[in-house]
């Protein structure tokens, strides 16, 4: 009787078919292909550049830009680095993000809630406005309202004039300039003081209403506190605000606040764009949330207000935000599509114009991409955790 | 001998109470009712009067628009420059082929039990873009060859779509399943590409892909603008593409995986034949999403020179030998992207209906 021998240990495979030997090699030849790749792209473009003699490195960044914006928010001119051109775009950019961003969620929450509205009218509307929006491309919207909307408004000579302090022409609109005088800082005061007091109010109304149930009219009061204590302390520091009309000189308007039409139009075609997108997003987060939800508040005897603002909103938002910062963020990415009508955001004036002048195309693309990167990774982040504020906490 | 059956009450239909319960119930929708009325009423007449009525449309010049209206002459004049660009007229059978091509291989997805309407899906994703490649930049067969530059009009952003999305499928199959994999370098370098193109704006990766392309290539080697756009567009577009299909592999039930590993198959084949068969079906509609999105987005390689539809109406609307005609150019395109998207955006809606079978939970 032949006896099999069973002690010669587990018959491990071959060590090309073990999966973790496999794994290592597969990985190392992933490093190495990235590496190789990433070589040959560094070698050529060194090359490339000496050959066609760009030079290399930031210092261009502290080079005379030389050539003149036509917004700026930083005090700029073109005796200024091109490092400074940078820091104009990008406010710029940031400028225009930041209006798009709240008119958009303005009008997306209306017309989201209008859509779902019973009047049969009304959806209908709100419908159409979605499905057209949204299935036009954005630079097209952007071309209409600047080259057939805003540059065919009259000429500053006659432009629309609305109480001899507010006129629109094809330069922009020229809104009147607060100019705070001495003593503004009371007003200042006065509104931050309106503020913590709104604040501390808010807490304790919470703290009552959590120990007795009774609910303090936080929201009306705390309106009444915001307009009141600002103007009780404009009026006590004796109006120190004058306005610093727009008045035409020559051929165009002086003084005030401008709105370039580049800047309009671009801010118009981003917030309506966008907001179709918030609308069906609005939608669908209020649809997510059952009715059963509604129907337990109406039997607990909460007010349809309250049901609304307690119960249906704070569930509502748990799915509204995730795809809503989304949106925000592609809002902040198509704002570079101000490049096509020329308003200065950072594409149009670092990609563009600096790039052109330096031609230093690796670094400049690199800082505006690290830009947009970072624009997206803090938003990522703050929705992240956020989600993590919001999420159902489970036991 | 039957018996005259009575006629079924008329359905209550009553308008009155329709509308009494879906336009006027309580002050605040009457009052909303009867705003929205107001402006529909008043802008819709002028807009009519626009488009159609005070409209010129036919005629050969700028001297035939006398109307206050629109002036479609316009459109009808330079529609040979918005289809094809530059694209010689005596060839331009050739791009109409494969617009018939197009519409055979996809007009039949809409139509539900249209004989074969799956191989003539599979034609339009794998066939098609081989007879183009043939067809319309030509050089070979006998086709007299036509340069990529004068390419344009609605045809290159068809071509720019359509070659976006088909090359950024297989790219994005392979960063979703390493952004899925077990490998962690695997997983980090296909999470760090997708994270860097997906945060990035699309003019700024056009703008990278026509500057920065020539540099990165050995000195020698030179590709059009055409061919760099498109490398810029595909490899933005599949990291969006890895998303959606990510999402089709995460919705695939754990036991799936398991039970093509308990048969024995190998990665590549438990992927090809078990979970990318079912996931990619799952993400039809996220596909065909990013379909609509990346088509509207073609428009901004006008930014870089090249001249798409809306590129041939801008480049035309500035001619001073037509006055004014930049709101009819604007109408024509939103009216060409318009049908295109939102026919395909109510297939896709369609198809998600029609998909869901119930495994979401």
């Amino acid at each position: 009787m032949k006896q099999q021998r069973i002690d010669a240990g587990p018959a491990g495979p071959v060590p090309w078919y073990d999966p973790r030997v496999r794994s290592l090699f597969f990985q190392a030849i992933a490093i190495a292909l990235v590496f190789w790749g990433g070589w040959v792209l560094v070698d050529n473009t060194l090359s490339n550049m000496e050959s066609r003699g760009i030079s290399t490195g930031f210092g261009f960044l502290n080079k005379t830009a030389g050539f003149g914006i036509i917004m700026n928010l930083v005090p700029y001119d073109a005796t200024m680095s091109y490092g400074r051109t940078f820091w104009v775009g990008l406010t710029n950019t940031l400028l225009v993000s930041a209006m798009g961003v709240v008119t958009a969620t303005i009008l997306g929450f209306i017309i989201g809630v209008a859509r779902l509205s019973s009047n049969w009218l009304v959806a209908r509307m709100a419908l159409v406005y979605i499905e057209v929006i949204r299935n036009i491309p954005l630079l097209l919207q952007i071309f209409f309202w600047y080259f057939a909307v805003l540059r065919n408004l009259p000429s500053p000579r006659q432009s629309l004039d609305v109480g001899g302090i507010l006129f629109l022409n094809n330069r922009g609109l020229y809104l009147p300039g607060p100019m705070p005088q001495e003593g503004f800082g009371i007003v200042w005061g006065g509104i931050l003081l309106a503020i913590a007091a709104v604040v501390g109010i808010r807490i304790r109304a919470r703290k009552r209403q959590l120990a007795t149930g009774q609910i303090f009219p936080a929201f009306r009061v705390g309106l009444a506190i915001l307009v009141f204590v600002p103007v009780v302390s404009f009026l006590v520091a004796g109006r120190p605000l004058e306005w610093d009309l727009p008045v035409l000189r020559g051929f165009n308007f002086g003084g005030g606040i401008t709105i370039i039409p580049e800047l309009a139009a671009l801010w118009i075609a981003l917030s309506l764009y966008t907001a179709s997108f918030i609308a069906e997003i609005v939608r669908s987060g209020i649809l997510s949330v059952s009715k059963g939800q509604t129907e337990a508040s109406r039997a607990l005897g909460l007010p349809n207000g309250l049901t609304l603002r307690l119960v249906v909103i704070p569930q509502a938002m748990r799915v509204i935000i995730p795809p809503l910062t989304s949106q925000y963020l592609n809002l902040v990415k198509n704002s570079s599509l101000a490049t096509a009508i020329g308003y200065p955001d950072l594409v149009a004036v670092f990609m563009g114009t600096t790039l052109n002048q330096t031609g230093q195309a690796v670094e400049v693309v690199a800082i505006t991409m690290a830009v947009y990167l970072t624009i997206s990774l803090l938003i990522s982040l703050f929705m992240n955790i956020y989600n993590r504020a919001v999420a159902i906490k489970e036991r | 001998m039957t018996e005259p059956t009575m006629k079924a009450p008329r359905k209550a239909v009553r308008p009155v109470k329709w509308m009494r319960e879906n336009l006027f119930s309580g002050w605040f929708n009457t009052v909303l009712t009867l705003g929205v009325a107001y402006l529909l009423v008043t802008s819709v007449g002028p807009l009519l009067n626009w488009f159609f009525l005070d409209a010129n449309f036919v005629g050969s010049d700028p001297s035939a628009c006398t109307g206050a209206g629109a002036c479609w002459v316009f459109i009808n004049q330079r529609l040979n420059f918005f289809i094809y660009g530059f694209y010689p007229d005596e060839l331009q059978w050739r791009v109409n082929v494969m617009f018939l091509l197009l519409a055979v291989a996809f007009v039949p997805q809409f139509i539900e039990r249209f004989p074969g309407r799956k191989w003539l899906g599979i034609f339009g994703i794998f066939g098609l873009p081989v007879v183009g490649y043939f067809l319309i930049p030509g050089g070979s067969f006998g086709l007299e060859a036509v340069e990529s530059s004068k390419w344009g009009g609605l045809m290159l952003t068809l071509v720019l779509a359509y070659i976006g999305i088909i090359a950024s499928l297989p790219i994005g199959i392979l960063l979703a399943l390493g952004r899925r994999s077990e490998m962690p370098i695997i997983r980090g370098i296909s999470v760090v590409f997708i994270e860097v193109w997906r945060a990035v704006p699309l003019i700024t990766v056009l703008f990278m892909a026509s500057v920065m392309l020539p540099l990165f290539l050995p000195e020698g080697v030179n590709i059009e603008k055409l061919a760099r756009a498109l490398i810029g567009i595909t490899l933005w577009q599949s990291a969006y593409m890895a998303e959606v299909v990510r999402g089709g592999l995460q919705a695939i039930p754990r036991g799936q995986y398991e039970a093509a590993s308990a048969l024995g198959l190998g990665y590549w084949r438990r992927m090809g034949l078990v979970i990318l068969p079912q996931a990619l079906k799952m993400v039809i509609p996220g596909i065909v999403n990013t379909f609509i999105a990346l088509f509207k987005d073609t428009t901004l390689v006008l930014i870089i020179g090249l001249l798409d539809v809306l590129g041939t109406v801008q480049s035309t609307v500035s001619d001073p030998t037509w006055q004014n005609v930049a709101t009819e150019g604007y109408v024509f395109v939103a009216f060409c992207f318009w049908v295109f998207c939102f026919g395909i955006s109510r297939y896709s809606q369609k198809l998600e209906r029609k998909l869901d079978t119930g495994h979401k939970t």
